[in-house]
């Protein structure tokens, strides 16, 4: 990835991702929803070396604005040739349960004006036949829980949407790759208790980059949940239901 | 409340903790005092803030801007030295003055006014502090420099992180040819040894500075190694690269406490004798990466466990050089025959730049820093008496090293102290300042007591 869009490049992970980015000399075109904050993370890329760095405050739940985006950024780094997908929300579950306007809020986030965004991208992409689309998802899209199903639910069907898309794009060697990162400790969770299993935004950024650069499907980050999720989607649904999660 | 220690790992004390994330968000209103923290490599309790909240800076990584052509970094204050040098050594430029640790923050740095080897020659890290913004609770910010807003420029420099959050600085970095350091250790006899080869390796070297071996007596009191280097030429080639597993910060860790019974009096001797004779008495010259150098305990990971749960007490004074010969003597002496060694103890002169910092400890002289394991009472009553000693010897002591400088003492060695308290920001405050200014307070300091095991009983103790 040389000419790279970042979504949601305020976030923590966004931010560890550019800057690895940055170091490697790529060209970026950075998209946050807060001008201030995205003003700081274009200068510490460019300070960090990046061939160039350009940026625009966007609130991405404009769906009516993507098309003219992606053609900026297109414009901007002469050409895309990968797309960094970091921009969501965690939203309150308790909050959803009583407001549909609270669950729509997220999924309109989450996975509606994901969907809106690669939808353009894809069909660039394909037509010049190269790409990498790296999208942030999460463990909490493999099976739905009572403590954050709305959440789980979508980032879930961003999985599905995703696991489309990578089937419609493998002939025209267009890689998708989802990246399904444990508890990080970002702004998002600060307000959760920390544990062990607690990662840095760096760590994950630089296993989200090994993926890219690997052109791989999907990735547990860090990998140990790879195996807390089969043993989580192992459980029968029966006994699942029942379970205090 | 969160239980947190400083490098000293003591006092151990609990405290609130707030992650700031943009440079530009406003300050929290907590309702308790609050105090910048960055990576807590203050040995006392001047980065603490017993039962108030702790600003944690580390958020605030971000650089703002570097111009390789001139030098000037502009970045966030919770940026470390070491990230500065990632990026700018590679291009030919190093810190104009630089601690024995990379692991601290641009705003500590500026909150202490740090001082290095160069002293003599460069001054104190404020020097080179171009500029930095100030945020204070009341929602102001202000833009600080020699020539703009100078009083709360000079009042933050050394100022303890108690005037408002620095929120980004600009500092003027030094050009270098390549990272390599021309080194040479040069072996002292004693105390006036070293007064002597100090003194003339300021001429024609720009870093200076001496370990000592703490535990020699009588006439040989103060003895030890000079090491004195300056950065290599561009063309260099006299001397083959020292080979040093060190250079490249793949270090050691200490993984766990050490138990109190692996540092005592033989095995801290032996450890001073084998470094003192490994010179066999005669200079030696090499050429190092500036790491080993610089950062020679940074490649031991948490080198500060090998103190074990009590932790240590750091001491830190300079005293003038009229006074500095008698003073350090009896300050060496009292040391060594207290029976409670010093692990690691550094001599270094101090020259006459002045500092743009109000509050700034290095001023001319000659400065001793010594580390002793907290064993309680003992050591408190012997840290206590090298306090005593600096202050008849007009000298004083670095706030940044200490957990015990009485209210008399502070006031002894920071004069301006008054002037400063009115550029302190009424939601600030720090462990340290309600130490060393016993007023009234409108909160609580019941979260004030540390660890009861290692809260000595001694009444020097009780400020």
């Amino acid at each position: 990835m040389k000419k790279v869009l970042v979504l949601g490049a305020t976030s923590a992970i966004a931010q560890a991702t550019v800057r690895l980015l940055a170091a490697r000399g790529a060209s970026l075109y950075l998209v946050g929803r807060n001008a201030a904050n995205l003003d700081a993370v274009t200068k510490d890329a460019a300070t960090r070396g990046a061939a160039k760095v350009e940026s625009r405050a966007v609130d991405l739940n404009d769906f009516n604005a993507h098309e003219a985006l992606v053609d900026a950024a297109y414009a901007a780094l002469g050409g895309l040739d990968g797309v960094v997908l970091a921009h969501g929300v965690l939203g309150d579950q308790a909050e959803a349960q009583k407001s549909w306007a609270a669950t729509e809020a997220v999924l309109r986030t989450n996975f509606l004006s994901a969907v809106s965004l690669l939808t353009v991208l894809a069909n660039r992409f394909e037509a010049q036949k190269a790409g990498t689309m790296v999208v942030i998802s999460s463990v909490a899209g493999d099976r739905g829980r009572q403590s954050n199903y709305v959440y789980g639910a979508s980032k879930g069907a961003l999985n599905v949407f995703l696991q489309g898309l990578r089937n419609r794009l493998a002939k025209s060697g267009v890689a998708v790759v989802t990246v399904k990162p444990g508890f990080v400790d970002t702004p998002m969770t600060a307000h959760l208790p920390k544990n062990k299993l607690f990662a840095s935004p760096e760590k994950v950024a630089r296993g989200l980059l090994r993926a890219a650069d690997a052109r791989k499907n999907e990735v547990y980050v860090p990998g140990i949940w790879a195996l807390i999720m089969l043993i989580i989607r192992t459980i029968p649904e029966g006994m699942f239901k029942r379970m205090k999660l | 409340m969160k239980s947190l220690e400083s490098w000293g790992r003591y006092p151990r004390v609990e405290q609130r903790t707030h992650s700031l994330v943009w440079r530009t968000d406003a300050l929290p209103r907590e309702g308790t005092p609050l105090l910048p923290h960055g990576l807590g490599r203050s040995y006392g309790d001047s980065c603490l803030n017993a039962g108030g909240t702790l600003l944690l800076t580390a958020g605030l990584d971000r650089f703002i801007s570097f111009d390789p052509a001139t030098g000037v970094v502009r970045c966030e204050a919770g940026v470390t030295l070491d990230m500065i040098l990632r990026l700018a050594a590679p291009r030919g430029w190093f810190l104009p003055v630089t601690p024995g640790t990379k692991f601290v923050t641009v705003g500590g740095a500026i909150a202490n006014d740090v001082h290095g080897k160069n002293h003599h020659r460069g001054g104190t890290f404020g020097r080179y502090v171009r500029r930095f913004e100030l945020a204070r609770s009341d929602g102001s910010r202000r833009v600080c420099a020699p020539d703009e807003n100078p009083d709360w420029y000079g009042a933050t420099i050394g100022g303890l992180g108690l005037t408002g959050l620095v929120t980004w600085a600009e500092v003027q970095l030094k050009p270098i040819s390549n990272p390599y350091v021309l080194q040479e250790t040069v072996p002292f006899g004693n105390l006036d040894e070293f007064l002597v080869v100090a003194r003339e390796s300021e001429a024609d070297y720009e870093f200076t500075m001496a370990w000592v071996d703490c535990l020699a007596r009588g006439k040989k009191v103060g003895r030890g190694l000079l090491y004195r280097g300056n950065f290599a030429p561009p063309q260099f080639d006299g001397l083959p690269l020292a080979k040093s597993h060190l250079s490249h910060g793949v270090g050691l860790a200490v993984p766990m406490d050490m138990p109190s019974f692996c540092l005592n009096r033989l095995s801290v001797s032996a450890f001073n004798w084998l470094y003192y004779h490994r010179q066999n008495g005669k200079p030696k010259q090499r050429l190092t990466h500036y790491d080993p150098f610089f950062y020679p305990l940074d490649a031991i990971y948490g080198w500060n466990r090998i103190y074990g749960k009590r932790g240590f007490l750091q001491f830190q004074c300079v005293v003038p050089y009229a006074t500095a010969r008698d003073a350090l003597k009896e300050i060496l002496e009292r040391s060594s025959r207290g029976g409670l060694p010093s692990f690691l103890s550094v001599l270094k002169t101090f020259g006459d730049i002045p500092s743009p910092g109000w509050m700034s400890f290095p001023r001319q002289g000659v400065t001793l820093a010594m580390d002793f394991a907290n064993r309680g009472e003992k050591t408190w009553k012997l840290v206590e008496e090298l306090d005593r000693l600096t202050r008849e010897a007009g000298g004083a002591v670095y706030p940044a090293k200490d957990a015990r400088m009485s209210p008399e003492s502070f006031a002894a060695y920071f004069p301006r102290r008054a002037e400063f308290a009115r550029y302190i920001d009424p939601a600030f405050s720090s462990s340290f300042w309600r130490r060393v200014n016993p007023v009234a307070l409108p909160f609580s300091l019941e979260p004030e007591r540390g660890v009861a095991a290692s809260r000595p009983q001694s009444l020097l103790a009780i400020r």
